[in-house]
């Protein structure tokens, strides 16, 4: 494989990994509060299409992109409202998220399929870009793509240096204990919902002003399913979210590559690579078993009443 | 807010007018009854792409029919027990001709069929046939081959990328008569084909064109159903073909044309035999020639002579006197696969799974 080939493999790597990061690290840090929300991809569509539709009502790409995540967050309220409120569960209320968003935005965006936008348009960065190698791979895209390695760094800094970041894990491991130190799980699961939502949306927003600048229905085509896989599978570490989410973009490039150089496998079989790869690798890497059931937050997907 | 609600009450108004026509017109048996036709869509009608030309076609059909035809259409209707349902809902409300426009349609239009024997049927895509219901498809790759001549004139890099979803016959099919045209006026131009595994995923369609363009490809071409590929070669300053209905909006510099469907003549065909009450059931398979498959306009940028050569393949198409798998046809090993002064079966074109000569790789079984 020539340099060049080599890349555009890596830059493309960052670019499909983009929207996945975003939807990802926002369900990190819901369900690090111990709330799971299955409904990324409800969240993601209503972002895509809201977002979508202000931009090109309004003129502002930018103004779509805060529509994006503030109907993202709005649909997080919902999700907050039924599962933390109401107490109920949060898996079929997750799932019912998800159906409904499906559902909302293709009835919202039916008017605006087809219509063309002006996305958001790649911005090299000046000294950065032109370093050889990493100048083209990490500094010649679009703006949200270095958003979200600024939103990688946040969060990572958050959970892991911060006091805040401490408090909302000691709320997903045990509700009742940090209620007893005076922490307010509710207050503090809420807000972990409500970011969670706003980062699908901005991932949502991601597909459809910047990757391609179009509405369709279900344009996400899975990618809110895999973000959740890959918390999983990252054992709940931010760092390993952000390697998950950039080897499934580098395999699913690679898929399309290694056809376009005439190896001859089944695309059946390079269609699952991606998967596979990022499964096999998070896996070996928090391969002890005990380790792993420490990373995962103790009361996750288990309502909690203030009451108890 | 104030106008929000006008037109919230406007709608009511409308909708109460509309049940009240339906009223008087199950009350009056006197008048000319309109022929009542339904339509059963995948997809949403807004959708640039398969479902919209169908519901283009339904328009077409009103507009040429007047009050002689009433159509009623169901959208997003899933490829399973819904489909059976919405099926027969259609049927029972008094539909004398229904449309079920997608592949997956097949057995809950046949089961439905059954229990009306006197409702017809018209599915799209299909192979099976009943006595009341009837199948039909476009010659799209009759549209390809004519792309393929204008790739094989416009290419300077002589490599063609090709975006796929699914290795099937009908997928082939459009590849080999793509390449057809392409080495007809071009034989050292070939075809790189890579398949994403999904007939709808702008961002992997996107991803996928891009390969192809870093990897020498300077005209796209595509078997899936978003622009997404037409965006690339926008981006990248590449041409490309579209598919389903006219993609120019997503790159006019790009989007050279597009092979689309046109079931206008088609449905209007169909409806009025119903009218005349000549209808049978029969297996429908119309190209250019009936003006089912066609051509979105073509970019100013082909030259004078390459839009009269399409013009004059396209009516050789039409009148019969030239066919896209017309012999010598060669696979990939260069064996010949129909022979000289031959013309490729329509049963074998259904079932195509090899590679023409200038196809590279291997196909996926």
């Amino acid at each position: 494989m020539d340099y060049d080939l080599i890349v555009n493999i890596l830059y493309a790597t960052v670019r499909t990994g983009t929207p996945l990061i975003l939807v990802a690290l926002g369900e990190l840090v819901c369900e690090k509060s111990g709330v799971l929300n299955l409904g990324q991809e409800g969240m993601m569509l209503m972002g895509a299409v809201i977002g979508f539709i202000a931009a090109l009502e309004t003129g502002n790409l930018w103004l779509g992109v805060t529509f994006a995540m503030t109907a993202g967050l709005l649909m997080s309220l919902l999700f907050g409202f039924i599962s933390l409120n109401l107490s109920a569960n949060q898996v079929a209320t997750g799932l019912a998220l998800t159906i409904f968003g499906a559902g909302l935005s293709a009835f919202v965006g039916s008017d605006y399929v087809g219509t063309p936008l002006e996305g958001i348009q790649p911005w090299h960065i000046p000294l950065l870009s032109d370093i050889p190698f990493v100048g083209r791979i990490l500094f010649s895209h679009d703006p949200l793509v270095y958003l979200s390695f600024g939103l990688f760094v946040g969060v990572y800094l958050f959970l892991n240096r911060s006091h805040a970041g401490l408090a909302l894990k000691a709320v997903g491991e045990s509700p009742q204990s940090a209620k007893a130190t005076g922490l307010p799980v509710f207050k503090i699961r809420y807000l972990a919902v409500m970011f969670g939502g706003a980062m699908a949306g901005l991932a949502g927003a991601y597909l459809s002003l910047a990757y391609t600048p179009l509405w369709a229905e279900n344009m996400t085509a899975g990618r809110g399913w895999i973000a959740l896989a890959l918390v999983v599978f990252a054992s709940w570490k931010a760092e390993r979210v952000l390697l998950g989410a950039y080897l499934f973009g580098a395999f699913s490039i690679m898929h399309l590559v290694a056809q376009g150089l005439g190896f001859s496998v089944s695309p059946n079989l390079l269609a699952i690579m991606p998967y596979l790869a990022t499964i096999v690798v998070l896996v070996m890497l928090s391969s002890d078993k005990a380790r792993v059931k420490l990373y995962a937050p103790v009361s996750l997907g288990k309502p909690f009443h203030p009451a108890d | 807010m104030k106008q929000e609600k006008k037109s919230l009450a406007q709608r009511f108004a409308k909708a109460a007018g509309v049940a009240l026509a339906l009223f008087m017109s199950a009350q009056s048996v006197t008048a000319a009854e309109p022929v009542k036709v339904g339509f059963v869509y995948v997809g949403p009608t807004g959708d640039a792409g398969w479902t919209y030309s169908h519901d283009k076609a339904r328009k077409y059909v009103e507009e040429q029919l007047g009050d002689k035809v009433k159509t009623t259409y169901v959208e997003s209707v899933a490829e399973g027990a819904d489909a059976e349902r919405v099926i027969r809902q259609l049927a029972k409300s008094g539909n004398d001709l229904i449309f079920t426009t997608s592949f997956g349609y097949m057995n809950p239009t046949l089961k439905v069929a059954k229990q009306f024997p006197k409702v017809k049927f018209e599915h799209a895509s299909g192979y099976k046939r009943a006595k009341n219901v009837g199948t039909y498809f476009d010659r799209i790759y009759e549209g390809r081959y004519l792309t393929g001549v204008i790739a094989g004139k416009m290419t300077k890099s002589n490599v063609i990328g090709y975006v796929g979803s699914f290795p099937i016959p009908e997928v082939v099919r459009g590849i080999d008569a793509f390449t057809q045209g392409l080495r007809s006026v071009n034989p050292k131009a070939v075809v790189k084909v890579v398949w994403v595994s999904s007939w709808y995923d702008p961002a992997k369609e996107r991803e996928a064109a891009e390969t192809l363009i870093l990897q020498g490809a300077d005209i796209i071409n595509q078997h899936t159903d978003s622009p997404g590929p037409i965006q690339a070669a926008q981006a990248k300053g590449v041409y490309a073909f579209g598919y389903h209905s006219d993609m120019s909006l997503y790159g006019k510099d790009a989007h050279l044309t597009a092979a689309t469907h046109n079931w206008g003549p088609v449905y209007l065909d169909k409806v009025k035999s119903v009218i005349d009450g000549n209808w049978t059931s029969t297996d429908f398979w119309g190209g250019l020639a009936t003006g089912a498959t066609a051509l979105a306009p073509l970019n100013s940028a082909i030259p004078e002579d390459v839009v009269k050569l399409v013009e004059e393949r396209k009516q050789a198409i039409i009148e019969g006197k030239l066919h896209p798998f017309q012999g010598p046809v060669k696979d990939q090993t260069g064996a010949i696969k129909v022979p000289a002064g031959q013309v490729m079966s329509d049963e074998d074109m259904l079932s195509l799974n090899w590679y023409v000569e200038g196809v590279e790789g291997e196909l996926p079984k």
